[in-house]
């Protein structure tokens, strides 16, 4: 288990390959990537700003209650800070596990409870010039999923 | 006794800080910080309970505070 907050870009092959050591079986990829339209609006880039401190220690504790209700899974994550381009990954979640059940399921798990309790916020930019911190809870009905 | 009250995001953006000291009453609660805050420039900006959290871990609004402690106001959270 591996999981960390970084301001570099994430590479997808490094997570898998990280997550496949034991040679399990299944390997399941997820990857976060910056959408080039939300809530109807064209963006045009992404800040991700993260309360740093907390979301190491939420993101491993993420990760460690995958484990305990996966057992056997190896979970590489990695969520990035920072501007990122459209298209550009902001999280990479890679699960190795024997079967490939436990795979997909440890990987929700991670990516659903980082959602809810991961500390960062973004900040999109539009193409108009103007930009606005993402509230998830005002998303308009059909948007940010 | 002082605390460390930590504003992100949004938050502050309102109060053009990202943190501030608060000076309490010994056995204040998170609740009687958040009231301190609201009274501050941008501090209409606070829903009536925002999540917190004390020293890296979500806290409820009733936790008492002690000196030195870390006071995260966490807008509503977006990452992924």
């Amino acid at each position: 288990m591996r999981t960390a907050i970084v301001s570099r870009a994430i590479d997808p092959a490094a997570l898998v390959a990280e997550a496949s050591a034991h040679a399990r079986g299944a390997v399941v990829l997820f990857l976060g990537t910056v959408r080039d339209v939300n809530d109807g609006r064209a963006v045009e880039g992404m800040e991700y700003a993260a309360y740093g401190a907390m979301a190491e220690k939420e993101l491993a504790a993420i990760a460690r209650e995958a484990a305990e209700r996966f057992p056997a899974a190896d979970i590489i994550v990695e969520h990035r800070t920072g501007r990122l381009a459209l298209g550009e990954v902001s999280v990479g979640i890679a699960v190795g596990h024997a079967h490939r059940g436990p795979a997909y399921d440890a990987s929700r798990y991670v990516i659903e409870e980082l959602k809810r309790r991961l500390p960062v916020w973004k900040r999109e930019e539009y193409a108009d010039g103007t930009r606005e911190w993402v509230d998830p809870t005002r998303a308009r009905e059909g948007a940010g999923r | 006794m002082t605390i460390t009250a930590l504003l992100f995001a949004s938050y502050a953006d309102a109060f053009g800080l990202a943190s501030v000291e608060l000076a309490l009453e010994p056995g204040a609660r998170v609740s009687d910080a958040l009231a301190r805050l609201r009274e501050m420039p941008g501090g209409g900006v606070l829903p009536a309970a925002p999540k917190v959290a004390v020293n890296l871990a979500y806290a409820r609004g009733d936790v008492v505070l002690a000196q030195g402690d870390e006071l995260a106001v966490i807008p509503p959270v977006a990452g992924g």
